[in-house]
């Protein structure tokens, strides 16, 4: 009975107040959503029409659901580590928790809110843009979403059972070792991490070989919308980075599970290996969160520019070098370690260089504007406001690219202030925008522009009084990941702003989430497909799509494809639409949610070294694939006339 | 994916397997080589290794281009240009980890 | 899904073999290609972890001290001509003899056995009789770990051949079957190659060393 007691006192998370709140809240909204499933009846409806699935458009809706539930999870992470930094000498966290809530916050803002939120947008929008029916491997497709879904509940179950990780989202050895970190936390998010991760790199390979091969007629590399180009691009770099990190997170949970010696330091081991492998994908990963975005604006600022964009094919080489560069400038994360004169000199030169291909762009978004007939809607405002708030970011990073002046900067809160200036400002404003953008494309109403716009103003706003002061507090002296500090150091009054405008920031994001549930009861239809007046093909079939996406597949011949068709029609040249054909799409699948199932049952089982869980797991997930190897009937045929049937309620067939 | 519209294609790829063949006897000549040069010769130690990482790498385009058919197919660009970005960050990752690593233990 | 780019151009696929005949099975090799291009980095890094802790013996065995040339050159004969055998195996899948196809298959995985019997006994005699296991030094951590990812890769290879079996047995060489053949055997010539670095810079570096 006291081994009982024992084990589940350390099984379950004890002893805090907010932690006993979140349990009885997890088990209320668990229990709340059965008993809504339950009376609704729609159990059934959800595993047939999402669970399922492996429509790519679904399938980007539930990212973007789980990304939401995420960020807002990063959030109230971020507002407690700004609670306690409020004035000197806080004791609303102890020093444990804070190290907790930095890196629960750090590893779900990145991979579990950002990362997702763009495969979700990119799932949505990059078939249509390219005029195909679905991506090359959907069933794979359903897979990477499933996988992400795994690692994410099974990071966020560390907030109650066993503790959550605390040595940064960087996990640096020999900190994240067993020797100083015996408890679970570490574990559980190396094989969280590492199981998103998986589904991240075939994310990657699905959206290459889509966007490579499956393009509608006509439409060649060169004349594909940019945000397709730039889901191409980062679909290389995930190729090419995430397979680094797979190993090194591969080789820390044989370290803290199998008693190896990679990044101990008994028996040879070298903790710095850790920051090497670490950040040679952490820094083409900056990449893989930014390009997607760099893609949304330059959309967004075509269509409400009504231009086309400027410097299309230097946009795309910039693109390219950076792809080519970003695997090249890792040690700069850790100048501090301390590195030879031609190692620091060549880290820094490539750093620096790679700040141009992205300078070029804010040029190319300038030009873009330039003489426009500008509409300020809620995505351009998003967009505009990238651009100069992007910029310091920008700078600041050359700043710290010197290697010098990095010993300065390093680790303050100056570094804090330049990154979250560079993924805030960039990837969260870009993945707000293109939620805004390309909402009546998957929902068929539209988002409110003045409910929008006021979400837009406060964030924006707020994001400014949090970071800008936060620059100085780092040249003041205060260190990242500190969990509190003493009064008469003059950082409290700028810390008390920096939390003002953290809160500012929470209640810009409540304001889109009321935004969101007031526009689905009384949101503006799109009955046109074409809101925005857009240039690009997803613009050209009703919202939302239908499952086949196109009725039929367009011929492309420019850039801008749909402006083009519309030009046409104006000038009376429209072409008469070629008669249906039955279409052949791809069947559901159980196997995706079934397999994450089972990755889940063997994460947990290695978080807790119960290798009479992991190893079931394992074989349940190569069964999984065996199984469907052996799957030969995995498509159906839509007949014609559902076709009609279909194209006629969207009102696009007399 | 319309499997009955598409006549299975018959090449004729009659006679002897000779490019299969010649494969093997090079990569099995290549590898014993390599060996007598690391253990039968006395070269300088860095000698010894860049001559043996060549004729690895010179295996590997064997079996690239003899046994993996890289060359082929409707847009055979594709593969042989990821393959090339794959070298590059692989090489990127090794010579890296090993330059920052032995630099910084001196 | 049907219908894009290639569907509507099927004259590009015309003059190739049937695992190309069909737009998926298009699409599926070129993926395929695609992950053994990552695969590429992840060996990589697997390699260059290694190499960086190869002299980092902590007192225990050195590479010198462990590798043995007899049953390393085994492995490495076995190996290279389990590749031939599967590219034999992709010759007959075009001359479209399904029983060549079997049959170079079977051969194919039971040289693949072979090369996993002497790997875990060169293992377990490193682990029972030197003393020598994963974690014993950071040089034995990372000769473990690469050689047991290739390993298991071999091995996931041997169970994926065995599936494809089946299903040639059971339904002959389709498009589909054909392109599942195809894939596999890239899948196994890439293992050759990574085993050929493996024996150069493990192995006889080892011994240069």
């Amino acid at each position: 009975m006291n081994s009982i007691t024992n084990f589940l006192s350390h099984f379950f998370v004890t002893g805090d107040p907010m932690i006993y709140g979140a349990d009885v809240s997890i088990v209320l909204v668990t229990l709340a959503i059965f008993f809504v499933l339950t009376y609704f009846k729609k159990w059934k409806w959800l595993w047939q029409e999402w669970l399922t699935t492996t429509d790519h458009k679904k399938i980007g809706i539930m990212y973007i659901i789980a990304a939401l539930l995420m960020f807002f999870r990063g959030g109230v992470d971020a507002l407690m580590m700004r609670t306690q930094l409020a004035l000197p000498g806080m004791t609303f966290l102890n020093s444990d928790h804070y190290n907790q809530v930095f890196t629960t916050h750090g590893t779900i803002m990145i991979i579990f809110a950002a990362m997702p939120f763009i495969f979700g947008l990119m799932n949505i929008a990059v078939p249509l843009q390219i005029g195909a029916r679905d991506v090359a491997f959907p069933f794979l497709n359903a897979v990477s979403f499933w996988l992400f879904f795994a690692g994410a509940m099974l990071f966020n179950l560390s907030f109650v059972i066993g503790g959550s990780p605390d040595a940064g989202w960087s996990a640096y050895a020999p900190y994240a070792g067993t020797e100083l970190n015996p408890g679970v936390g570490e574990n559980y998010y190396l094989l969280a991490v590492q199981i998103s991760g998986i589904g991240s790199l075939a994310t990657g390979i699905n959206f290459l070989v889509t966007i490579l091969k499956m393009r509608a007629p006509g439409m060649t590399l060169f004349k594909m919308p940019m945000f397709s180009w730039s889901i191409l691009i980062t679909s290389v770099i995930m190729i090419f980075a995430f397979p680094a990190f797979t190993v090194a997170l591969a080789l820390m949970t044989v370290d803290r599970i199998f008693g190896g010696h990679f990044f101990t330091i008994a028996s040879g081991g070298s903790p710095m290996l850790w920051a090497n492998l670490f950040w040679f994908w952490g820094h083409p990963e900056v990449y893989i969160v930014l390009l997607p975005v760099f893609g949304i604006f330059s959309e967004v600022i075509a269509t409400f520019a009504h231009k086309t964009l400027f410097g299309y094919a230097i946009m795309v080489w910039s693109m390219v070098a950076i792809s080519l560069l970003s695997f090249i400038t890792w040690l700069h994360h850790f100048f501090t370690m301390g590195n030879t004169a031609p190692v620091n000199a060549f880290f820094s030169i490539s750093t620096m260089l790679i700040a141009i291909p992205t300078g070029v762009k804010i040029f190319n978004w300038l030009f873009t504007l330039n003489k426009g007939r500008i509409h300020f809607t809620t995505p351009m405002l998003w967009a505009l406001a990238f651009i100069p708030n992007f910029t310091i970011g920008g700078v600041t990073g050359v700043m710290l690219a010197m290697a010098p002046a990095d010993y300065q900067y390093h680790n303050s809160a100056f570094l804090v202030a330049h990154f979250h200036s560079t993924l805030i400002a960039g990837t969260v404003f870009g993945i707000f925008c293109g939620l805004h953008y390309w909402w009546p494309k998957m929902f068929g109403y539209l988002l409110d522009e003045k409910r929008g716009k006021w979400a837009f103003w406060v964030f924006m706003i707020s994001f400014n009084i949090c970071f800008m002061p936060m620059y100085f507090l780092g040249l003041m002296g205060q260190t990242r990941r500190m969990y509190t500090y003493p009064a008469g150091l003059g950082w409290g009054p700028v810390n008390f702003v920096i939390t003002i405008g953290a809160f500012g920031m929470g209640v810009g994001f409540v304001i889109m989430a009321y935004n969101i549930i007031w526009s689905a009861l009384h949101g503006k239809r799109d009955t046109t497909g074409d809101p925005w007046d857009g240039r690009t093909l997803e613009w050209s079939i009703p919202s939302p799509a239908a499952e086949y996406n196109f009725a039929t597949i367009p011929t492309v011949s420019t850039r801008d494809a749909f402006e083009a068709m519309k030009e046409d029609k104006r000038a009376g040249k429209e072409k008469a639409p070629a008669a249906y054909k039955p279409i052949h799409m791809p069947n559901n699948s159980a196997i995706p949610v079934v397999m994450s199932a089972f990755m889940f049952i063997a994460g947990f089982g290695f978080v807790f070294w119960w290798f009479w869980m992991a190893i079931p797991g394992v074989i349940g997930v190569i069964g999984c694939m065996i199984a469907r190897s052996f799957v030969y009937n995995d498509a159906h045929l839509i007949p014609v006339e559902e076709i009609e049937r279909t194209e006629r309620a969207a009102g696009r067939l007399s | 994916m319309q499997e009955n519209e598409n006549q299975p294609i018959r090449q004729e790829h009659a006679g002897f397997p000779w490019k299969q063949v010649i494969g093997l006897l090079l990569s099995l000549a290549l590898t014993f080589l390599a060996l007598w040069i690391a253990v039968g010769l006395s070269l300088p130690v860095n000698v010894t290794i860049a001559i043996i990482v060549a004729l690895a790498i010179f295996q590997a385009f064997i079996q690239l281009f003899m046994f993996m058919h890289v060359t082929e197919g409707t847009e055979p660009v594709h593969q042989l240009i990821s393959i090339l970005f794959g070298i590059y960050v692989a090489f990127a990752v090794v010579a890296g980890t090993i330059w920052i690593l032995y630099a910084q233990m001196g | 899904m049907a219908e894009s780019l290639l569907s509507l151009n099927p004259k590009k696929r015309k003059d190739l073999p049937l695992e190309y005949s069909t737009e998926e099975g298009d699409l599926k090799i070129v993926g395929f290609w695609v992950f053994l291009a990552a695969e590429l980095v992840l060996f990589g890094t697997l390699f260059g972890s290694y190499l960086v802790l190869q002299s980092h013996t902590a007192g225990g065995p050195s590479a010198h001290e462990l590798f043995k040339i007899g049953p390393v050159m085994i492995e490495t004969v076995v190996l290279l001509v389990s590749s031939f055998t599967c590219g034999l195996s992709t010759l007959e899948l075009r001359r479209h003899n399904v029983k060549g196809l079997i049959g170079w298959l079977v051969v194919t995985v039971l040289l693949g056995l072979v090369f996993i019997g002497f790997e875990g006994n060169e293992f377990f005699t490193y682990a029972a009789h030197e003393g020598a296991t994963l974690q014993t030094s950071a040089f034995l951590s990372g000769f473990f770990i690469l050689l047991g990812t290739h390993g298991a890769h071999v091995s996931l290879g041997i169970v994926w051949i065995a599936g494809i079996l089946i299903q040639l047995a059971r339904r002959g060489i389709t498009p589909v079957t054909a392109r599942k053949a195809f894939i596999v055997g890239l899948y196994w010539h890439f293992l050759d190659v990574v085993w050929i670095f493996i024996f150069t810079a493990v192995y006889l570096t080892g011994w240069v060393m």
